[in-house]
């Protein structure tokens, strides 16, 4: 359960587009007639997708309506659930995770990183827009950690160096390939690769 | 070691390919139809008798859980769950076969559906893996093309259907429980058990809840038989594994191996030793972080294994292995596992929402050096009066990991809670708010 704030300034109306109004209906197709409640997840991610990674209050009050559920269940799931955010983040909304497996090898830094090159606060968007962060917990990719999601793809193996980049990267619009940042095969154990011994917990 | 021909994940790296061309060379879809015409009884006996094992932390035999269905189908459907909600930190097992061997996934859920009566199959992903999930149904609808799945399902007579639903960051998902409700549409709180999903799941109908890992063994056991499968590994502790090395390790991986495999022999062979070597080591956690860690001198002749590490007051879990050498402060690595706890509980039982956030302010404190004598023992307590007075099993999973600490590095935590009480010091530490929230006014 995690403390989110919802945003200040709401828009008054929010309908889906008409292909979001396509998607909507084949996501309902997979649930049983009875059970239409059970898409308010995946609607929830259309209307994020819809307005900018975010989803307004309002979006919350046209879901309720559509699924016939009652606006504080629709909005209680989206409270519940952090990967919905009920304020703006920024075009690149970077997400790294700080747990264990990922501290142990240097997600400290990486944070640093962010703090200096993105902004000083967590789920604050930068001057331009471009960036925001934010610390989350396991991503599930343990054994390629440090790891970054940004937006929907994973960034493997990484230190600050290779952060760095990625971060110039994104602001010159030319960005880098989702994977390993030290060129290994997706799990696989790595054929050489120099120890660096650091104190990182 | 395993042996070439008795690996089951072939393509875990990616090697190979993982489109369902490659698949069928990897002899997956192969006589499933004959595999299904053999009956329910002789799935679910030959699956007993191979002592599969569920992959999802618990260890409950898979054989057994699919008996409990029953056997006629009543008013109500009966529903295949797979969990693919895989947040246990250190475990990224279930992602590679996701992704890499998704036809194995598929024709288990195949297999494992008929053998419980289901025509529909919720895949249950978190939503972080949301790449996966599209590689998984870009590999459903290879096998819809190829006529695996829909009606009459690789020619067996058996219609059945698979969908994907995706989470949206909840640890607590992965719990059978709230993985239904929130797949109802719900917060994912846990529910009271009995009754079990077997009897009362899915829309208040019979459902059979199984990790991805485990079901995707399946169609290989029905091929190669239950004794092949039960030669592999240790009694009761059968088969193979896929185990993810990570944290203080030199090359982290994932890699299958069979059960029963010295933990030492694991680090050493596949992921390159420890960093600064053995001698180095100080901790490892075996099982994601819900287990108990165990100090160097239990890991130099562990096996991994459930009842093994039942033994030695661990757990095997999900096999995902956090190694952690001694250049790191242990104290600061269980703090972050304590606050990861404090964040992800879904606040229903009062002992476990309360009582997480307990742990992770005393750890913090231990770790900056700011706690007292008294401390440590309200620490113990505060986890007995977690454990087990809980509906759902994450009040021991938060509870055992600072539980292990206590047991095994008590003479470290000593000498960091070395203050005096507060009263003789006068030293403001906050014990009543939460520090978090004082620290970061828009967390």
């Amino acid at each position: 359960m995690s403390l989110k704030k919802v945003y200040e300034n709401q828009p008054k109306d929010f309908v889906f587009t008409e292909t979001n109004l396509k998607l909507a209906e084949e996501i309902l197709k997979k649930y049983p007639n009875k059970n239409k409640k059970s898409a308010v997840m995946p609607f929830l991610y259309l209307a994020q997708k819809q307005n900018n990674n975010w989803i307004p209050l309002a979006a919350i009050k046209y879901i309720g309506k559509y699924l016939s559920m009652p606006y504080i269940r629709v909005y209680e799931i989206a409270t519940f659930y952090s990967m919905y955010n009920l304020a703006p983040v920024g075009k690149n909304f970077f997400q790294v995770c700080t747990t264990s497996p990922c501290l142990l090898r240097g997600a400290a830094k990486i944070v640093e990183v962010c703090k200096n090159k993105i902004s000083k606060k967590e789920n604050e968007v930068s001057k331009d827009g471009l960036f925001s962060w934010m610390e989350v917990e396991c991503l599930g990719a343990c054994v390629n950690a440090p790891v970054i999601q940004i937006n929907d793809d994973y960034f493997e193996d990484l230190d600050e160096k290779s952060t760095t980049k990625i971060i110039e990267s994104l602001q010159n619009n030319k960005p880098l390939k989702p994977g390993s940042f030290r060129g290994r095969k997706n799990t696989a154990p790595e054929k050489s690769y120099k120890i660096s011994g650091d104190q990182n917990a | 070691m395993l042996k070439e021909e008795n690996r089951i994940f072939k393509n875990l790296y990616n090697e190979f390919g993982w489109e369902i061309e490659n698949a069928i060379k990897r002899n997956d879809w192969k006589n499933t139809n004959e595999i299904i015409k053999k009956g329910r009884d002789w799935i679910i006996n030959e699956i007993k008798n191979s002592e599969l094992r569920g992959r999802g932390g618990a260890g409950f035999s898979t054989g057994l859980k699919w008996s409990f269905a029953p056997k006629k189908v009543g008013s109500r459907p009966h529903y295949l769950v797979i969990n693919a909600d895989e947040s246990e930190p250190g475990t990224c097992k279930d992602r590679d076969i996701l992704r890499f061997e998704p036809q194995k996934l598929i024709e288990g859920c195949l297999i494992a559906g008929y053998a419980v009566n289901a025509h529909v199959c919720y895949i249950y992903i978190r939503g972080e893996y949301l790449k996966e999930g599209q590689r998984l149904q870009e590999a459903i609808n290879q096998a819809y093309e190829k006529k695996f799945l829909g009606k009459n399902a690789a020619n067996s007579g058996w219609d059945f259907d698979i969908h994907i639903h995706y989470g949206a960051g909840a640890y607590i998902c992965g719990e059978e429980t709230a993985l239904l409700e929130s797949l109802e549409g719900n917060k994912g709180q846990p529910r009271l058990k009995p009754p079990f999903p077997a009897l009362v799941g899915l829309y208040g109908s019979p459902t059979i809840v199984n990790n991805v890992e485990t079901i995707a063994v399946v169609p290989t056991i029905l091929k190669k038989g239950s004794d092949w499968f039960k030669s592999i590994g240790k009694p009761k502790n059968t088969g193979t594994k896929i185990f993810c090395i990570s944290g203080n390790v030199n090359k982290p991986c994932n890699v299958e191996e069979e059960m029963g495999i010295p933990l030492k022999e694991l680090i050493e062979s596949y992921a390159g030793g420890v960093q600064g070597g053995w001698d180095n080591l100080q901790a490892v956690i075996p099982g994601g972080s819900s287990m108990p860690l165990l100090p160097k001198k239990i890991c130099d002749t562990i096996t991994m294994d459930f009842d093994s590490l039942i033994e030695n007051k661990s757990g095997l879990g999900t096999a995902g292995i956090v190694v952690i050498n001694k250049d790191q402060d242990i104290l600061a690595c269980m703090a972050r596992i304590a606050r990861f706890y404090k964040h992800e509980s879904c606040g229903q039982c009062t002992p476990c929402r309360e009582g997480s956030g307990w742990m992770w302010r005393i750890l913090e404190r231990a770790r900056k050096g700011d706690a007292t004598h008294s401390d440590i023992n309200l620490l113990d307590d505060v986890t007995k009066q977690i454990e087990g007075h809980t509906i759902c099993a994450f009040g021991e999973g938060s509870a055992w990991p600072v539980q292990g600490l206590l047991r095994h590095f008590r003479k470290e935590i000593d000498k960091r809670c070395s203050n005096d009480p507060l009263i003789k010091k006068k030293k403001d530490v906050p014990y009543l708010i939460d520090q978090h929230l004082l620290e970061k006014k828009n967390a």
